[in-house]
């Protein structure tokens, strides 16, 4: 019976969808964990940033091609005059929820409250110098340099109302240390398409079109948002129609959803990848059996390149879903290119040959560090490779433990060998060389967990940031990755493929951050 | 008594102190809070004046008596992945786990109890060892196993209940109660029966035992010669005297249900108290951690407290030595 109306349903969905937007329509969609906070700039986190995105808007967007897309800001540039300032034209006609108009005013506001600690969005913005409103639709960036990828920072920078925030005394980020609670955790007022009508952390969040929103009214009119933890009671929620979305769906259960009748799934490569890292600067390994540094050794390196098999571990492990690569970086980000994509089929003998050349006969053991909460199947893909080491007489030691437990050995320095995934935000290669491979000072190289140091390189990284000559830059991050590859800083398995799974007759494209906007689902 | 009491409730307190001590040693080994707080982009230094702000640079001794202090004041700080007050969290998130622990508590006893008076009086009867075959699959069975396998049977197969959630609520005071509305109470059925299966078994295992010595008895060999029908000797006299140790037992697995309700809670996506606390752990929200423990250990002292009153109350032996010792 309930299968019967369920159908009965469907069809009338598929009926009332052709007159469109007039229809009431309600979606409900689940995924593995709730936003940590309604609080625009507090936390820079995937999750909370794709629920925010629904009630708050950026300056601008991030299409599912990856390019930017108008949003707040009508037009943006560098100014003639002063290659340092950055200006935004800000679309005129825009309200909050409340009924207040946009003005630059606004803008000038958040992007201060984002650039101030605690906000956690603080980090992208650090070479912003000064905010300023040139007129009400016009606001100018001054920043310490020239900054010609600024603009990619403020996709996940959300606008919110000057007076509102000043009225509810949250003109700064929720601060953790002062053991208070912002009024902005829970309660909202952004321009966004969907107003928020009411919300109970990790139960459920509901969400209503916003009907004096700018942009043309979505299919979707109200969202009914429910975290599901567990991955089978997720899969089952949307099997037995209680849900229309499932966005984090569990790598073993994409083949099965795809089979069934009255679901379908959708795929798309997600902005992370997936690789293993080494101390190859140290003299000696804390965790090795030998005296001296086997990974400083290339022959090492290139030995274990060898003898990783992608094919094999996007199979076994994967269940085919996984986009195999040997470039550190996504596909749709800035300086990737073909060749750094290529991988070469594993050969045990040439490894092994190279490992005696090494000066190990014998091998030598080392542990390895593996997240087992983080990546999907990231504990799995550790095993696999523990197993293909063996080949060439490498005896890996497999320590997995919680995320909690994992990065902090990076960043301490705790590490000889480990697993890293690593996404993009900005699409650019610059933010990969910043953080991964540039000397760890100041701001750079926080996750380099390799010890690397280039000094060199590092002049070229540091320059990629002021250039303004797109041309010259991009043959810039060309020669850096020819060197990157070359030193093989990075064995890299592969890349992530997301996958949504919703019910027949609803449409939504895979977004390349995981950040699904509801306002671009339609119906059949 | 008095004296009695006031000795159970410093003793209470300790193991309260001991708890909160043991509870915040452990969270040193569940990992660093930080990189799960902030983005990948913030810096180490920036990183390290957080946790300086946070205080999780001080020795152990020195955050865990700062702690307290709060606690006693009644601060239990503010959670670290959802910067809501850690006590409104908790006080928010309790109901739903009571109420799942009341009914699956309530459903374990009536049923346990009904099933091992069918079983100890039909011995030999194939329902009553249909029942007894199939009861090892309450004990045998992880939790987390029967929750999937209900799921699938009841939601997906059959769709009659729904797999996760709670349903409609209805707001009393702060009280958030799911048993006022239709979908309230059929989104209870299925982490009810996950919950209470094992405390289920064990009941109806106990009272099929003691009711079967309890028969043996002579008094019921007594109230048999006086011509009482049988469901007088079985009810009013054989039942009656099994209860007070199922009783007993009932009242110290609740605390137990509550505990154990994290799992139950998983599955279901109810959202409880467990169910937070497993978020917690994976955030290392260890504000939320340390008062939920606390919470837990409240729950189990105070049962144990009244169970240690009543027995006093009941038996006068206790008392019998008590008022012996002065002399």
């Amino acid at each position: 019976m309930r299968k019967f109306l369920i159908t009965a349903s469907v069809l009338a969905l598929a009926a009332g969808a052709l007159p469109a937007s007039a229809e009431a329509e309600t979606l409900r969609w689940a995924r593995v964990g709730d936003a940590l906070t309604l609080d625009p700039h507090s936390q820079n986190e995937g999750p909370t940033h794709t629920l925010n995105h629904h009630i708050y808007e950026t300056l601008v967007g991030r299409a599912v091609d990856g390019s930017l897309t108008p949003r707040l800001a009508t037009e943006w540039g560098i100014t003639e005059d002063d290659d340092t300032v950055w200006e935004f034209k800000i679309r005129e006609g825009v309200t909050f929820h409340d009924g207040q108009e946009l003005t630059a005013e606004d803008v000038v506001f958040s992007l201060d409250r984002a650039r101030t600690p605690p906000s956690g969005m603080a980090a992208l913005h650090a070479a912003v110098e000064e905010v300023t409103a040139v007129d009400d639709y016009t606001v100018h960036v001054k920043l310490s340099g020239p900054a010609p990828l600024y603009v990619q920072n403020l996709t996940n920078t959300f606008i919110m109302s000057k007076e509102w925030a000043e009225e509810n005394d949250t003109t700064t980020a929720p601060n953790f240390a002062a053991g208070e609670e912002s009024y902005s955790v829970r309660n909202t007022n952004g321009t966004g398409p969907y107003r928020l009508v009411s919300r109970d952390p990790e139960v459920r969040t509901v969400l209503e079109a916003f009907e004096g929103h700018w942009d043309e009214a979505p299919a979707v009119t109200e969202i009914i948002y429910t975290p599901i933890a567990e991955a089978a009671t997720r899969v089952a929620a949307l099997l037995s129609g209680e849900v229309d979305i499932v966005q984090d769906v569990p790598v073993q259960d994409i083949a099965r959803l795809e089979g069934t009748d009255g679901i379908s799934v959708v795929r798309g490569p997600e902005n992370r990848n997936i690789f293993f890292s080494y101390d190859m600067t140290s003299e000696t390994l804390a965790s090795a059996n030998v005296d001296d540094n086997p990974f400083a050794k290339p022959e090492v390196r290139e030995a274990m390149a060898l003898a990783v098999d992608r094919d094999a571990i996007r199979q076994v492990v994967m269940r085919g879903e996984s986009d195999p690569s040997a470039a550190p970086l996504p596909p749709f980000v800035n300086g990737w290119t073909e060749e750094m994509h290529a991988y070469d089929a594993p050969d045990i003998e040439r490894a092994i040959e190279l490992m005696n050349e090494a000066g190990y006969e014998d091998g030598f053991s080392v542990d390895l560090h593996c997240p087992n909460d983080r990546y999907l199947n990231d504990e799995a893909i550790c095993q696999a490779l523990v197993g293909m080491l063996g080949r060439i007489n490498m005896n890996v030691n497999l320590v997995s433990q919680s995320r909690s437990l994992h990065f902090p050995l990076i960043e301490n320095w705790e590490t000889d060998f480990y697993l890293l995934g690593w996404g993009v935000p900005t699409f650019d290669s610059q933010y990969v060389f910043d953080f991964l491979v540039h000397t760890r000072e100041g701001s750079y190289g926080a996750f380099n967990g390799t010890r690397y140091s280039n000094e060199e390189l590092d002049g070229k990284i540091e320059q990629l940031a002021t250039m303004t000559d797109l041309e010259a830059r991009d043959a810039l991050i060309a020669e850096i990755w020819e060197e990157v590859m070359e030193d093989r800083i990075f064995l890299n398995i592969h890349n992530q493929v997301l996958a949504y799974a919703m019910r027949d007759g609803i449409n939504l494209e895979v977004h390349p951050e995981n950040q699904p906007r509801m306002t671009t689902v339609t119906f059949d | 008594m008095l004296a009695y009491t006031i000795r159970r409730l410093l003793q209470s307190l300790i193991v309260m102190l001991v708890v909160a001590l043991v509870a915040f040693s452990l969270f040193r080994f569940v990992g660093d809070p930080i990189s799960s707080m902030v983005g990948q982009e913030t810096t180490l230094a920036e990183r390290e004046a957080m946790r300086d702000a946070l205080g999780l640079n001080q020795p152990f001794p020195v955050q865990f008596f700062s702690y307290m202090g709060r606690v006693l004041q009644g601060d239990f700080g503010i959670s670290y992945r959802l910067q809501q007050p850690v006590m409104e969290l908790i006080l928010s998130r309790l109901p739903a786990t009571l109420e799942l622990a009341l009914i699956s508590g309530f459903f374990a006893f009536v049923i346990g109890v009904s099933f091992g008076v069918y079983t100890a009086l039909n011995r030999r009867g194939w329902l009553a060892n249909a029942i007894m075959t199939t009861s090892l699959i309450g004990v045998s069975l992880p939790t987390f196993l029967i929750g999937v396998l209900l799921i699938w049977v009841f939601a997906v197969e059959f769709q009659v209940l729904p797999s996760f959630g709670r349903g409609d609520t209805v707001d009393i005071g702060w009280w958030r109660t799911g048993l006022l509305t239709p979908s309230g109470r059929v989104s209870l059925i299925l982490p009810a029966i996950t919950l209470g299966l094992y405390q289920l078994t064990l009941i109806m295992r106990l009272v099929r035992a003691e009711m079967l010595e309890v028969l043996r008895t002579d008094y019921i060999k007594f109230a048999r010669a006086r011509g009482l029908s049988n469901r007088a000797v079985h009810f009013g006299h054989a039942l009656k005297n099994t209860l007070v140790p199922v009783i007993t037992i009932t009242g110290l697995q609740f605390g137990s249900i509550i505990a154990f309700s994290i799992i139950t809670e998983t599955v279901f996506q109810w959202p409880g108290v467990g169910a937070l606390f497993i978020n917690s752990v994976r955030f290392v929200d260890v504000p939320v951690m340390a008062a939920y423990l606390m919470l837990i250990a409240l729950v189990f002292v105070v049962i144990n407290l009244i169970v240690d009153l009543l027995y006093y109350a009941v038996d006068p032996r206790l008392r019998v030595e008590s008022g012996g010792a002065k002399h």
